[in-house]
This record gives structure tokens, C-alpha cells and sequence, in this order.
């Protein structure tokens, strides 16, 4: 049984090819590592995966739900797939509960006791529980990257994707939020992420998965991967990130 | 009564538009040269002119122009000076405008950033010409786009002197209703003709200040 | 040269004042809400609306703000009616103030809106929301936070523009001030007066904006919590 389905995708930004023809199949509770050289085309994949970027050619399908080249409504793709970025990407004029509860209120009709209910839970879940009504400028970032995978747990989607979310954090704070996704990971969570962090990727993914130049290289468990890599492309990439 | 075609209506406002440009214009001359004045003297590192114009700008820009026009019309009446409508717009519009003005470019001296003056003072250089050569070049490139801008303002502030008994585009606007009874062509007509007086600098202004703009990414 | 003030002359006027008074207050008050309310719906058309939806609007921004505010007064309150829609005084004046506002709020807020970070409105959509959901959600209130200062000034700008108001007979402070000075002749006291009054709304509008848009936009200072 598979979560998620990508299949020949394609994606070009004008005569720029960036994505030359991706399968991948992800099952349900299996945690994923992509990784790869800057412009390799992982952030593409991620994007393509909840349309913020649109395949050109290929299919998609999540939960047996296909992601047709016409735009899904936003309200209906969010039921399946979450998304946490680099940037965290908080609402800046709304409280940690705010911003998580904001989206179940409003896409998802939920009353905001249950809303609020649901806030606290997945808060605790990553820490942040007592900072419910601060404002997002008064947290670091480590503590506003939490507060982001609250938020799109909130929605609970069957998939989270990550997209480098450690990369705008300073050295000391990265941990707290690995510290998370790995209990998230371990929860049973299905996580979809790209990531510069190899020790997390090897100790943490189920799979891992190597991109160059618009295609998969080269996947598989993270301790053979990383300690026998087949194709230099690869051991030239590990070499050069250790 | 006279018939009016819409001909006549069209070339009695256009004649009057001709005021409007041209009061326009003394203001904006005026006011300009006036607003240098006050900049410059507001540079000079006085504390109490500093003080005094800062509070002709916020009293000008704090105050409706059409109470500045009655002060300078009625108010110069009651000094004894029995002055023409023609002379109160022109004094109090030139006044408007140089409190504007003088705000704007004290915005854009301001802008213009502090490490250029420190730069200026390690490189030896004392205050006229760090001023001369390095702070007033700036300022002067961003001046151009909200000073073009604010003569839209200019242009749409002569239109109160209609009030004070001043023939103007929209004096003659309210004259020709009077006599023909045709409101909604008639100023439909007087906001066409300023429209077309304004448009063209609020587009001009939007695109030096793009080109502004563009300039600074490069 | 004979300049005697006698501001003793306006003491009988007092009601008449305070009545101008009410006037422009109640003025300001109801356009500076309803201009806003019209601004945020013109601001999101113009980004979100059909081709020609938008272009009307345009039309409408570019003609309100490139044309004096006492044309658009004496279009809507003379012209109107001739277009067979009756208006009274202070409906043609709220009605000219709220469009005249409303254009340049629409024009400013565009700014606003347009500085969002792309990354909030990607964070919008993935959490389901839609284009509405995402603007009055996410979009705004930061938007309003940015154009503020612009938009504090613009609303005073209309309070000292509602003098004009007067020409068509709506008593606000001008009024007054052009009642007084057609009964005692004191016309440079009655003036100087209400040029004093309205430099006082205008201070106190700032200081009013300055105190709600500390409490509104809280959340951008910083500091641990």
C-alpha cells in the first residue's frame, strides 16, 4: 500500500527542466530523506507534492486522491499533505494559539474550543504548550519552527512534508527541532523531508533518497547508502558534506 | 436666457483652465522656492528657526486649506489690506505648498543614510561638503518623484480659490451650472479637464520613481 | 492699519460652533470607518477581480485621486440629481468623503498587500485556506499594520478636506465660522478660531491613531514573552 505516488513527473521553469521524470512511492508511516546538491530539484519535488507548483507532465497521487495539472482546491488538498518550510512562515500578527488554530477554524469549520482543544495538544507534542500566547517575534527561531509543525499538525494531513526546515536556523537550535520530528517519526507520523542534516537523515529515515539533476539517483536504507554508495555521484556528494 | 451649446460650455472652461494653470503654476514656483528657503535655513543648525518651522509645517499641514484662504483673503482685510482674490490664493497656496515641500525634502535628506555622513567624516571631509558632495546629490534623486507628485496636489488645491470668488476651472464650472442648469455635464467636464491636467504627472511621478527604484537594485 | 482682535464677538456663537463641531467630528468618524471598510473590499478586487472589474476600479482610483475633492462634492450633490437621484447635503457629503477616502486608502493598502511575504501566502494555502480566507486572515492585518503611518495621515487629510463641505451647505466648523463672521462681520476672528479648532482635531487624530495602532499591532514588538 503506498501514501503517496509520484510517478514520470516532469516540471520545467521555462526552458530550465528541473524535474526530469520522478517515481516515488511512499508508504503510509515511512519517513523519507531527500537529499542532494542545491538545485538538484528536491525543493521542486516537495513543492510539486502540494501543488505549490504546478507538474507539467506525470501524475501524482496522494491517498489515492490525484493531483491533476488544474489547480485542487487548497481546503481539499490540505487533508491529505501538511507542509513545514525553511522559513518557518508563522502569521505575524496572530499568538502561538492563533496560529494554530486559525486554519481548522477556517478552512475546517471547527468551533474554537475544539480548536483551541486541539492547539494545546499538538503544542505540547513539540514544547511550546506555554508559550500559547506569545506573538511569534517574541520566540527564536527554533521555538517559531515548532510552533510551525503545531500548526500544520493541527490539520492532521496523512503526510508531512519538510522543506529544509533547519536551514534558517542558527547551529544551537537545530536540535530541538530534530528532537521533534524524530519523535513524530517514531510516532508513526509519514514524513516527507529535504534536508542539508545527513546524521538526521541517516539516523532517523527509513529511506533516503538521492536527487541529481532532475532525477533520483540513487535510494535506499540510509546505512547502506551512506556507507556503500554505488554511483560516484553520490559518494562525491557525501564526501563532500561530511 | 443665453442658450449654451456644448461647445460654449467646453471653451469657457477651458479659458478658465487657464487660471488654474497658471495660479498653479505661482504656487508651485512660490511655494518651491519658498520651501528651499526654509530647508536650507532649517539645515543651518539654528535650534530655534528649527523649531519655528517645524511648527509652520505642522500648523499648514494641520490646518484645511480652505481656512488658509479665508485667513489670507479676510485676514488681510481686517489688517486694513483690501487685497484681490487673485493675491490672497496666491500667497496662501504659495504657503501651502512650501510647508509641504519643505517637509517632503526634509524626508529625503533623512533618507539619505547616516553611514554617508560618517563615511564623508573619516574621509575628512567637513559638514558643507559632506553636504555638497555626498549628502545633497542623493537627496536631490529622491526629491524628483514625490515633488512631481505633490504638484498634483498643487493643481487640485487651486481649486478652492473658486471659493474665495476666484475664476478658475472650477468657478467657472459653478458659473456656467447657474446659468444652464446642467450640473452633470458640467462637472463632469471641470473633473475631465483636471484629470487631465493631474493624470499625466501622478503617472510621471510613478515612473521616476520606479526608475528610482530600479536604479537602487542594481 | 487698524487690526483689533475681538474674540469676545464669538461667545454668542458658542452653539453654533459647537454644533460645526459635532458636524465635522461625526463626519470624520463615519467616512474614516466606511472609507476603510471600502478600501479593503476595492484593495482585494483589484488584485483578485476579473479584467474588467479591475479596470473600473482603476478608473475609479485614478479619477478620484487626480481630481479636487470639491469637484467630486459638487458632481455627486449637483449632478447626481439630475441624474433623477435625489441627495441631501450631508448623505452627498458622507458619500464624497468615503469615495474620496476609499480611493487613496485602496491605492496605499495595495502596497501594504503587495509586501507580503510569498511565504506567508504559501503557508496560507497549504494549511487549505483560500484567496478571501488567506486575505482577511493573513494578509491584512499585517498589511494595515505596514501602511499605518500612510493612513493615519490620509484620514487626517480628509478631516481638513471635509471643510469644503460647507459649499454645499452642510453645517460643519467652516459653516459656522462662515455663519458668524455673515452676522457680526468678525470674520478673521471667526476664521482664526476654527483654523484653531481644526489644527486641534488634527493633533488629536494623530495622537488618537498613534494610541489604537500601538494596541491594534501589538504584536510586532518584539522581546521574550
Amino acid at each position: 500500500m503506498t501514501l503517496v505516488c509520484v510517478k514520470d513527473l516532469h516540471k520545467s521553469f521555462g526552458d530550465l527542466e528541473v524535474l526530469k521524470g520522478v517515481d516515488l512511492d511512499v508508504a503510509p508511516g515511512e519517513v523519507v530523506a531527500i537529499i542532494g546538491r542545491s538545485g538538484s530539484g528536491k525543493s521542486t519535488l516537495l513543492r510539486c507534492l502540494n501543488q505549490l507548483e504546478q507538474h507539467d507532465g506525470g501524475n501524482i497521487e496522494i491517498a489515492g486522491q490525484r493531483l491533476d495539472a488544474e489547480a485542487m482546491a487548497p481546503s481539499e488538498l490540505s487533508r491529505n499533505v501538511g507542509m513545514v518550510f525553511q522559513s518557518f512562515n508563522l502569521f505575524p500578527h496572530k499568538t502561538v494559539g492563533e496560529n494554530v488554530m486559525l486554519a481548522p477554524v477556517v478552512v475546517r469549520g471547527v468551533n474554537k474550543q475544539e480548536a483551541s482543544r486541539v492547539a494545546r495538544e499538538v503544542l505540547d507534542k513539540v514544547g511550546m504548550l506555554e508559550k500559547f500566547d506569545a506573538y511569534p517575534a517574541q520566540l527564536s527561531g527554533g521555538q517559531q519552527q515548532r510552533v510551525a509543525i503545531a500548526r500544520a499538525l493541527a490539520m492532521k494531513p496523512k503526510v508531512l512534508l519538510c522543506d529544509e526546515v533547519t536551514s534558517a536556523l542558527d547551529p544551537e537550535l537545530v536540535g530541538e527541532v530534530l528532537l521533534v520530528l524524530e519523535a513524530l517519526a517514531e510516532e508513526g507520523m509519514t514524513l516527507i523531508l529535504v534536508t542539508h542534516e545527513m546524521k538526521f537523515a541517516h539516523d532517523v529515515a527509513d529511506r533516503v533518497v538521492f536527487m541529481h539533476h532532475g532525477r533520483i539517483h540513487e535510494q535506499g536504507d540510509p546505512k547502506t547508502l551512506f556507507n556503500h554508495p554505488r554511483t560516484p555521484e553520490l559518494r562525491q556528494f557525501i564526501s563532500a558534506v561530511r | 436666457m443665453i442658450e449654451f451649446t456644448l461647445w460654449d460650455i467646453v471653451r469657457n472652461l477651458l479659458l478658465a483652465a487657464r487660471w488654474t494653470i497658471v495660479l498653479s503654476l505661482i504656487a508651485f514656483v512660490g511655494g518651491a522656492s519658498l520651501g528651499l528657503l526654509f530647508t536650507v535655513l532649517r539645515l543651518s543648525g539654528n535650534r530655534l528657526l528649527k523649531v519655528m518651522i517645524g511648527v509652520y509645517v505642522d500648523v499648514f499641514q494641520g490646518t484645511p486649506l480652505l481656512m488658509q484662504l479665508f485667513l489670507a483673503y479676510f485676514g488681510a482685510a481686517a489688517l486694513g489690506f483690501n487685497v484681490s482674490a487673485w493675491a490672497a490664493a496666491s500667497v496662501a497656496l504659495t504657503l501651502f505648498t512650501s510647508a509641504f515641500l519643505c517637509d517632503i525634502w526634509r524626508g529625503c535628506l533623512e533618507a539619505v543614510p547616516r553611514g554617508q555622513w560618517h563615511a564623508s567624516r573619516v574621509l575628512g571631509m567637513d559638514y558643507l561638503q559632506t553636504m555638497r558632495h555626498v549628502i545633497l546629490p542623493q537627496a536631490l534623486r529622491l526629491s524628483v518623484p514625490p515633488t512631481v507628485g505633490f504638484s498634483v496636489q498643487v493643481v487640485k488645491g487651486t481649486a478652492l480659490a473658486s471659493v474665495i470668488g476666484f475664476v478658475e476651472l472650477t468657478k467657472a464650472g459653478t458659473m456656467l451650472n447657474n446659468a444652464t442648469f446642467a450640473p452633470f455635464t458640467i462637472f463632469a467636464l471641470v473633473a475631465l479637464i483636471y484629470f487631465a491636467l493631474c493624470y499625466p504627472l501622478s503617472r510621471y511621478s510613478r515612473y521616476l520613481e520606479r526608475r528610482l527604484y530600479d536604479a537602487g537594485m542594481r | 492699519m487698524g487690526l483689533t482682535l475681538d474674540f469676545l464677538a464669538l461667545s454668542p456663537y458658542v452653539g453654533e460652533l459647537a454644533r460645526g463641531l459635532v458636524t465635522t467630528v461625526v463626519l470624520t468618524v463615519v467616512t474614516t470607518l466606511s472609507g476603510l471598510m471600502l478600501a479593503i473590499v476595492v484593495a482585494y478586487l483589484r488584485v483578485h477581480a476579473a479584467t474588467w472589474v479591475r479596470r473600473i476600479l482603476g478608473g475609479y482610483v485614478e479619477l478620484t485621486r487626480n481630481t479636487p475633492f470639491i469637484v467630486q462634492l459638487f458632481f455627486i450633490f449637483f449632478g447626481l440629481p439630475a441624474l433623477g437621484i435625489k441627495i441631501d447635503a450631508i448623505t452627498a457629503a458622507f458619500l464624497a468623503m468615503t469615495l474620496n477616502l476609499a480611493a487613496y486608502t485602496a491605492e496605499i493598502l495595495r502596497a501594504g498587500i503587495e509586501a507580503t511575504g510569498r511565504g506567508q501566502l504559501e503557508a496560507a494555502r497549504t494549511l487549505g485556506m483560500s484567496k478571501f480566507q488567506s486575505y482577511r486572515h493573513v494578509v491584512l492585518v499585517p498589511a494595515f499594520a505596514r501602511i499605518y503611518p500612510a493612513l493615519t495621515s490620509q484620514c487626517i487629510i480628509v478631516m481638513l478636506g471635509s471643510a469644503v463641505v460647507s459649499q454645499i451647505s452642510v453645517f460643519d466648523l467652516t459653516y459656522a465660522a462662515n455663519f458668524i463672521q455673515s452676522r457680526n462681520f468678525r470674520s478673521f476672528e471667526a476664521y482664526l478660531l476654527v483654523t484653531l479648532v481644526y489644527l486641534l482635531l488634527a493633533v488629536g487624530m494623530r495622537q488618537l491613531f498613534l494610541l489604537v495602532g500601538r494596541r491594534l499591532f501589538a504584536f510586532r514588538q518584539g522581546g521574550q514573552a
